[in-house]
């Protein structure tokens, strides 16, 4: 994108920009406490200490999770355990108040507030914006978790209730529904889209727009930090800063690793399915290889010729495999599920997200807080990279398509997915999907339908494209944090972020036990994090009523 | 003979240019041409300037006064790029035929072992480019 220079603006000073925005007024020149300097041949441009404090702390917890796995698997899922049983009713309190916040941007004036100034025209079309959205977000647990919830919520609501001691042994959401298969499929399609809705993309959202208003609007850098800055003041470019700098970086960074090093196990397994691929872990020291060239092939020609074009294929298959699911299943069916599915959603919201008091203690604290320490801990990475892409939205645009289109995303595809896994359940008998391991479920569901071998492949690419954009978008996130919110580090940079996730998360893949502990460790992080969105929402208020002060 | 020299300057490292602009200065009076000074900027802010807006006008600035302590006919112009690093080549090489330059002139670093994988951006152009391009050393 270009812009013709204006002719007859002053050439003295910091001159105030074309339409009206908020500059936040602050001594902190972008880049000042940057190291840039060469290595050998390769030149670098890093935040000095933020790149090299999370580096090490990185190396160190790797290590530590090689040399003591026993100690570091048992501290890890303890931590786990507490902040996901402990804290359930804080998760499901602090997401409630985020999606009440997000709606409450669509309808108040402050979502006239336009992110880049009032003149500012979007960077991405439509099209390439939402297909980068998903792609960063949610894109592979879709494919993963699209057939087997609802599954599962059904199959536990079905089962009924059970109580020892006073206390719920059984996983199912709510009350259950025993023996009631209308009503079990309605309560297992409400608990999915209550997981994949409103809550997750409301998460995104503040982190994503905390971030957009304070990098476009207040010319404060790119960086996690910056959204503190109403809270902090010019304290965030000290310590503090930093460590929020390095707690976002080091969250990514483990968090794509383990799910890389789980991915590659469950990739492994289709390609064991479709063509007979040995399983072990050189397959999967390979595919994690392979994830990580391509990433590194695309992280290089950058976001245009990179990311955009892998989302945009993606989104592309991924809407050819609904719309082919959706037509070959049971179509009407799935349609009058679709709907059905949306008021069974809106009807138990109130009870799903009720955050005291419930019974069903399993389902709440293993799945529902479970859910949100996840989509909180990954939060910084998918935030910053919506923030990224979005630019020129207003406020109110940026809300409705990162919080209300997403969601309804879902619901159709845990409809269509879910759905025709349902139907073969209930009323075919089918039940070997059911069965299955859940990397499998979703090959073993297009397995009865036609054209299964074409179907697999294309669900194959997906799960491993998506992989690729997560690791691509992630180590662009990286890097920009680590160079202190600047994007234009010198490339070789960003390359290293990308070949270290993947080396972090081969090592993990060798070791005992390694990516579950880690994994457990990254999740736990969404404690601390919850913290910080909740400071956001207020720091965005602030933001946006200096704007609209501004506006008048 | 040349009616527009195009040169891509990085406000960042203004001191380095010295040479190059010095340079195209001289072609450009001999010539008569015209100098667009071209500047990449990202959307979010950096070190020069904190909005694209700014940067247009610290461009904008630096051709003005180029143009008077060297009494040649400058313009400016700002590419926003979503990603500089990755992307600046293709997007120079846009800007170039966009504003129908006839030459490039370049500052270029000399070249060392790192340009078998990543080339300088004076190479692309030159490479890339269908107008005449001089790489001016440093």
């Amino acid at each position: 994108m270009t812009e013709e220079s204006q002719e007859g603006v002053s050439p003295e000073g910091i001159p105030q920009p074309e339409g009206a925005v908020h500059l936040i007024d602050t001594d902190y020149e972008i880049g000042q406490d940057n190291v840039e300097g060469t290595l050998g041949p390769i030149g670098f441009d890093i935040h000095n200490p933020v790149f090299v404090v999370s580096g090490a702390c990185i190396v160190a917890f790797v290590f530590y999770a090689l040399a003591l796995p026993e100690q570091a698997g048992a501290l890890f899922s303890w931590l786990f355990s507490a902040v996901t049983k402990g804290f359930d009713w804080f998760f499901l309190g602090a997401a409630n108040i985020f999606v009440l916040f997000c709606l409450l941007l669509i309808v108040t004036p402050w979502g006239n507030v336009r992110l880049g100034g009032s003149e500012a025209v979007p960077d991405y079309s439509y099209i390439g914006w939402f297909a980068m959205l998903f792609a960063a977000g949610m894109g592979i647990g879709l494919m993963f978790y699209g057939v087997s919830e609802p599954m599962s919520h059904y199959s536990s609501a079905i089962g009924g209730t059970a109580v020892e001691n006073g206390l719920r042994t059984d996983w199912a959401p709510l009350g259950g529904a025993q023996g009631d298969e209308a009503a079990a499929v309605r309560l297992g399609m409400a608990a999915t889209i209550f997981h994949w809705g409103l809550h997750p993309w409301a998460i995104y959202a503040v982190v994503a727009l905390a971030l957009a208003l304070f990098s476009y609007n207040q010319g404060l850098p790119l960086t996690i930090r910056s959204a503190f800055h109403p809270i902090f003041g010019d304290a965030v470019w000290g310590w503090v800063g930093h460590v929020i700098d390095i707690l976002a970086v080091f969250a990514t960074l483990f968090g794509l690793a383990t799910s890389l090093g789980f991915g590659a196990t469950q990739a492994n397994a289709g390609l064991n399915e479709l063509f007979g691929l040995p399983i072990g872990p050189t397959t999967e020291v390979v595919l994690i290889s392979v994830i990580t060239a391509v990433a590194l092939v695309s992280v290089v020609r950058g976001l245009d010729g990179g990311v955009k074009v892998l989302s945009e294929l993606n989104m592309g298959l991924a809407l050819l495999l609904l719309l082919f699911v959706l037509l070959v299943g049971p179509t009407i069916y799935l349609l009058k599920l679709f709907v059905s599915s949306l008021f069974a959603y809106i009807e138990y919201l109130p009870s799903l997200s009720n955050p005291l008091g419930r019974e069903d203690v399993n389902f709440m604290q293993g799945w529902t807080s479970f859910y949100w320490a996840w989509w909180i801990s990954w939060s910084p990475f998918v935030g910053m990279f919506i923030a990224r892409v979005s630019r020129g939205r207003t406020v109110r645009e940026f809300v409705v398509c990162v919080l209300l289109i997403p969601s309804m995303v879902c619901v159709l595809w845990m409809s269509v997915f879910g759905g025709t896994a349902l139907h073969q359940v209930v009323n075919d008998g089918y039940t070997v999907a059911q069965d299955a391991n859940l990397e499998l479920k979703l090959f073993k569901m297009l397995d009865v339908l036609p054209l299964a071998g074409i179907t697999s492949l294309v669900g194959i690419i997906l799960v491993i494209v998506f992989f690729v954009t997560s690791s691509d978008s992630g180590s662009l996130v990286i890097d920009t944090i680590t160079a202190g919110g600047k994007i234009d580090a010198p490339v070789p940079q960003r390359a290293f972020w990308c070949i270290f996730e993947g080396a972090v998360a081969i090592v993990l893949l060798l070791s005992a036990g390694g990516l579950q502990s880690l994994q457990s460790m990254v999740i736990s992080t969404g404690l601390p994090f919850t913290i910080v969105l909740l400071l956001m929402c207020i720091a965005i208020a602030k933001g946006l009523t200096a704007e609209r002060r501004l506006g008048k | 003979m040349f009616k527009k020299i195009v040169v891509p300057v990085d406000l960042t490292h203004a001191d380095r240019l010295s040479k190059a602009l010095g340079v195209a200065a001289d072609m450009a009076s001999q010539h008569g041409a015209e100098v667009c000074y071209v500047g990449v900027t990202t959307s979010t802010p950096g070190g020069i300037a904190r909005t694209p807006e700014e940067y247009t006008q610290k461009l904008t600035a630096f051709a003005g006064e180029q143009g008077e302590s060297r009494g040649i006919t400058t313009s400016s112009h700002t590419i926003i790029s979503h990603d500089p690093s990755a992307q600046m080549n293709r997007e120079l090489e846009a800007a170039v035929e966009k504003l129908g330059a006839d030459l490039v002139i370049m500052a270029s670093h000399v070249p060392n072992v790192s340009d078998y994988v990543w080339s300088g951006h004076g190479a692309h152009i030159a490479a890339h480019s269908p107008v005449s391009v001089m790489l001016v050393r440093d």
